[in-house]
């Protein structure tokens, strides 16, 4: 693997409520190699997006990174100030959300957004800035650019605010991209557009991309890596074939096989039964164990070690030999 | 009684105090306020215990004397005594701003019942006269009533309550409109539930919340507003003892120099009000903790 | 746009009738009858339904409503019985000093009040925020009239800092030349340095107790609204984007907050106008407010209901800029409106 442009170590975040702080991520730890798309997936309330929101510093107010280390080309960003932090962000790494609509100021016009990221990050303004901000549109495939640029957010459909969104992100050329789910609130057709878009970009501007999401068919379609989160860790990550051929935890597995059930042995290795617990009530041991088809005493016990399965492949279970057994003997999944 | 029972009753005792001590570490400003309150509630009913003089008792031979241990407030242009007029104030102020709040939660949450669960044209007539009586600044259509109807206390809370109708209407019918198209009533009638129970159980827990709000609210600014027309002579007259005429008396007094005949009423109206906002305030957080 | 604003214009016929049928509706609640306001208690009974009669008191209901507003439309607001003018002109010629005040009293809340709403939000729980409530819990606790008699004892007559509750001017000046009726402005066009000094000391305590009250619901929902765009997708995406926190603060996050801020501006201002009645007579200042004051103590009903009238139209007419505003930031309504 080349040199990680992104390496977030040991990354806790925390809510603050009145019975003391309610831990979200509990030690999140990930790579982004230079020009790859790292995909994030799990249930929501895995902690996906807090993740993101932590690495950008974009946290809501009662929630704070209360650990670890997030170095962005060696740097570690949790050091930084406001103002370096600030640019940082925009510049360096972007971020589109879940809400494409929302996330446009519904009282700008297209053009007033983008002339402000234009001018903070590359002192452009006036012809220059226009004949920029035209091409990016251009860029990410929206017809007639210079009318989009008059536009507000509510003439324009959930795609459209996408692409514009994608557009201000990329318009002082940041090393890195982070999706939140980019697609989830649009419809089918218009899902698949961005989701070319995004491979599009990726292939013409060498753009890094961590894209969270939890529609593994994107994932398969698009990534190099995935990292499998619950309840605050990444539970198993590894190159997308691997995981998607040849899992390691029984949460991906079932993940995965959101399809019909097996019956192996007496165990039953289904989709994921249950719902992930309140965060306030973080099981003992092996997070998942509540819901592990293949508990044992020890996963409430003892939290199992990261393992390394193969090259760039590595899980958290105690038993991933077993679920290994189980997956290549085709009785799962 | 057996000594278990007292025992148990004791342990309750001490489960609710810490509930509530507990509540109070956490809102200290809302339990400032009903402190206040409650503060005031003491002083209105005991105050012919607690006031050194009688409300109306004058000493001529002691007019407008500064504060001092005798008369702690001062006395004013009669020779009263301005503590123990403060005291008795805590009466009527009380009395206004209860009535005031009573009667425009009863008639605004009867309009808005009704014009929410009748609908039609009954709701968009009741609605428009809503509209027409919000169209005016509070205060001066309160003026307008208080003017037309003649300087008394009951006069007085009538055009404060009369002002304040709206608010309560438009809560009351927000909340009937809100339950009348939710599938729970529908599937209610459909069954075969009598209308008034449907209302009883579905509909009225749900609006209590922020008419009770308001009305805390509304509690002070009745107090507020009370004073301010008895300070232009609309409202309650001499000698009752009430703020607001007890602060327009001092209006030639401040230019004498004997401030302490306004000062220590106006003093009391701030905190009056003050205990009610907060707790409404208090209130409101609860629901909606954004606002404040 | 033009066609929106006509059409709210025509909408506001409907409200102002209904504001008419209110304080007519006063008018006639009067305990006894307006005629004994008019006439001699030792009149005949002969010349009292003569004169109840000439006063059309006689006729029904609906037919004195309709009298009443074909006179307003004349402007006929009825003639004062303390200033035996009519109570139209009476009213007009004291407007200039009530707005002068009621300007700056609003001038004043919206430069203190929105940074502080602004700083509150966006150091939710801290010291300025705290600061802002009690600030805010404070201005609307402590009554409009002690306030000003406890400052005018403080200021005036304990430091003499500031002048007497002369008015608007010192009666030994000559009062600047009418331009605009605003004294502060008319001296300064006339370069009357002593007017304007002496104009801008007697504004000073009133405006500060005026724009004190007012500034609290300004702060608070400044606040709110700022809250509610710092929390919100947008603000976050353009914090993403890098913009500088200025930016993102200034212009994001607050030009949406303007929205529930320009309606409490209107709303604030009818408290502004209940606010005059008390603290004009205090500071012997001779606008709407003191007019009412001495209206309502010689019992000039006439001047009370024109008063009541005119306010309300001022308010109502500021709540028709109000939506106009909306339409210029909103572009959402602005569409919406163009499109139905």
């Amino acid at each position: 693997m080349t040199e990680p442009i992104l390496e977030v170590r040991g990354l806790r975040t925390a809510f603050s409520s009145h019975d003391g702080p309610v831990p979200v991520l509990d030690g999140v730890d990930f790579q982004v190699a230079d020009g790859e798309i790292l995909g994030l997936v799990g249930e929501s309330g895995s902690g996906k997006t807090i993740t993101a929101l932590s690495v950008l510093q974009l946290l809501p107010a009662a929630a704070q990174v209360t650990g670890g280390e997030i170095l962005f080309r060696g740097e570690n960003l949790l050091e930084l100030d406001r103002k370096q932090m600030n640019r940082v962000r925009g510049a360096d790494i972007s971020m589109i959300f879940q809400n494409p609509r929302g996330s446009l100021n519904p009282l700008y016009r297209v053009e007033k957004t983008l002339e402000q990221v234009l001018w903070t990050h590359r002192r452009l303004r006036g012809g220059a800035a226009r004949t920029v901000a035209i091409e990016l549109l251009a860029d990410v495939g929206l017809p007639d650019p210079r009318s989009v640029l008059r536009r507000y957010p509510h003439e324009l459909s959930g795609g459209m605010c996408q692409r514009v969104m994608i557009a201000y992100a990329l318009a002082s050329n940041p090393r890195l991209l982070i999706a939140d789910e980019p697609t989830t609130a649009l419809d089918v057709t218009v899902q698949l557009q961005i989701i070319e878009l995004l491979g599009r970009l990726r292939r013409e501007h060498g753009l890094t991309l961590v894209l969270i999401t939890h529609n593994l068919s994107v994932v398969a379609e698009l990534c190099d890596r995935v990292g499998v989160m619950y309840l605050g860790r990444i539970v198993e990550q590894g190159p997308v074939l691997d995981i998607f051929d040849a899992p390691r935890h029984p949460y991906t597995v079932g993940l995965l096989g959101s399809r019909p059930t097996v019956h192996v042995e007496g165990d039953e290795l289904r989709a994921i039964p249950g719902q992930v617990p309140d965060l306030r009530n973080r099981p003992s041991g092996c997070v998942f164990h509540p819901r592990c088809p293949l508990v044992r005493p020890v996963c409430s016990e003892r939290a199992p070690a990261r393992e390394t399965v193969a090259e760039g492949h590595d899980v958290e279970c105690h038993f991933w030999r077993k679920v290994a057994g189980l997956v290549e003997t085709g009785r799962v999944a | 009684m057996s000594a278990a029972v007292l025992v148990s009753q004791r342990a309750d005792a001490w489960r609710v105090l810490r509930t509530v001590g507990r509540w109070v570490r956490r809102n200290p400003i809302t339990a400032a306020g009903f402190a206040i309150i409650l503060a005031l509630i003491f002083i209105a009913l005991l105050a012919p215990l607690v006031a050194p003089y009688g409300a109306d008792e004058l000493d001529p031979s002691n007019v407008l004397a500064a504060p001092s241990s005798s008369h702690l407030f001062g006395t004013g242009n009669f020779g009263e005594d301005i503590f123990s007029r403060v005291l008795y104030g805590a009466r009527y102020d009380l009395l206004i701003g209860f009535g005031a709040v009573a009667i425009g939660l009863v008639i605004g949450c009867a309009i808005g019942a009704f014009a929410g669960f009748v609908g039609g044209a009954v709701d968009e007539i009741w609605m428009r006269i809503m509209d027409m009586l919000s169209a005016f600044p509070g205060f001066i259509l309160a003026m307008g009533i208080a003017g037309a109807l003649g300087p008394s206390l009951r006069n007085l809370i009538v055009a404060i309550s009369l002002v304040n109708v709206p608010i309560y209407a438009r809560l009351m019918r927000g909340s009937f409109l809100v339950v009348k198209r939710s599938q729970y009533a529908t599937a209610a009638v459909g069954v075969g539930a009598p209308p008034l129970r449907i209302l009883r159980w579905h509909l009225l827990p749900n609006t209590w919340t922020p008419i009770f709000v308001q009305a805390t609210l509304q509690f002070g600014y009745a107090i507020l507003d009370a004073a301010g027309l008895s300070f232009i002579g609309l409202g309650v007259r001499l000698p009752t003892p009430e703020w607001g005429v007890m602060v327009s008396l001092g209006i030639e007094r401040i230019v004498s120099g004997e401030w302490w005949v306004s000062f220590f009423p106006g003093l009391a109206i701030a905190v009056a009000v003050m205990g009610f906002n907060l707790v409404g305030d208090g209130l409101r957080d609860l629901i909606d903790p954004r606002r404040r | 746009m033009t066609f929106y604003a006509a059409r709210r214009l025509v909408l506001l016929v409907p409200v102002l009738l209904g504001v008419t049928l209110v304080t007519f509706a006063l008018t006639r609640v009067i305990p006894g009858n307006p005629i004994d306001q008019l006439i001699s208690p030792l009149a005949s009974p002969a010349e009292r339904t003569q004169l109840i009669h000439e006063h059309g008191l006689d006729q029904p209901f609906y037919v004195q409503y309709v009298d009443y507003v074909r006179d307003l439309l004349h402007g006929d607001l009825g003639t004062s019985f303390t200033t035996s003018q009519p109570v139209l002109h009476d009213l007009t010629s004291r407007f200039a000093a009530t707005f002068e005040l009621t300007l700056y009293a609003m001038l004043v809340a919206l430069i203190v009040g929105i940074p502080l709403g602004i700083a509150a939000a966006v150091r939710q729980g801290r010291l300025v925020d705290h600061v802002s409530r009690i600030l805010a819990v404070s201005g609307i606790a402590l009554p409009v009239f002690w306030l000003s008699l406890t400052l005018l004892y403080v200021f005036f007559l304990r430091l003499h800092w500031l002048p007497a509750p002369y008015g608007r001017i010192d009666p030994s000046l000559e009062t600047p030349r009418h331009i605009t009726g605003l004294y502060t402005i008319d001296s300064l066009f006339t370069g009357d340095w002593a007017a304007f000094r002496s104009s801008a000391e007697a504004l000073i305590l009133p405006v500060g107790v005026l724009a004190f009250g007012v500034m609290a619901p300004i702060a608070r929902i400044t606040r709110s609204g700022m809250l509610e765009a710092l929390e919100s997708d947008y603000v976050r995406a353009a914090r993403s984007l890098g913009l500088p926190d200025r930016t993102v603060v200034l212009r994001h996050a607050f030009r949406n907050a303007a929205l529930p801020l320009i309606t409490m501006i209107a709303v604030v201002y009818g408290y502004l106008l209940g606010g005059v009645v008390l603290v004009e007579q205090i500071f012997a200042w001779p606008g709407l407010g003191r007019y009412v004051f001495n209206a309502i103590t010689s019992s000039d009903y006439p001047s009370v209901q024109g008063f009541i009238l005119y306010a309300t139209t001022i308010y109502v007419l500021l709540f028709l800029v109000v939506d106009l505003l909306y339409l210029a930031i909103d572009p959402r309504i602005r569409h919406a409106r163009a499109g139905g």
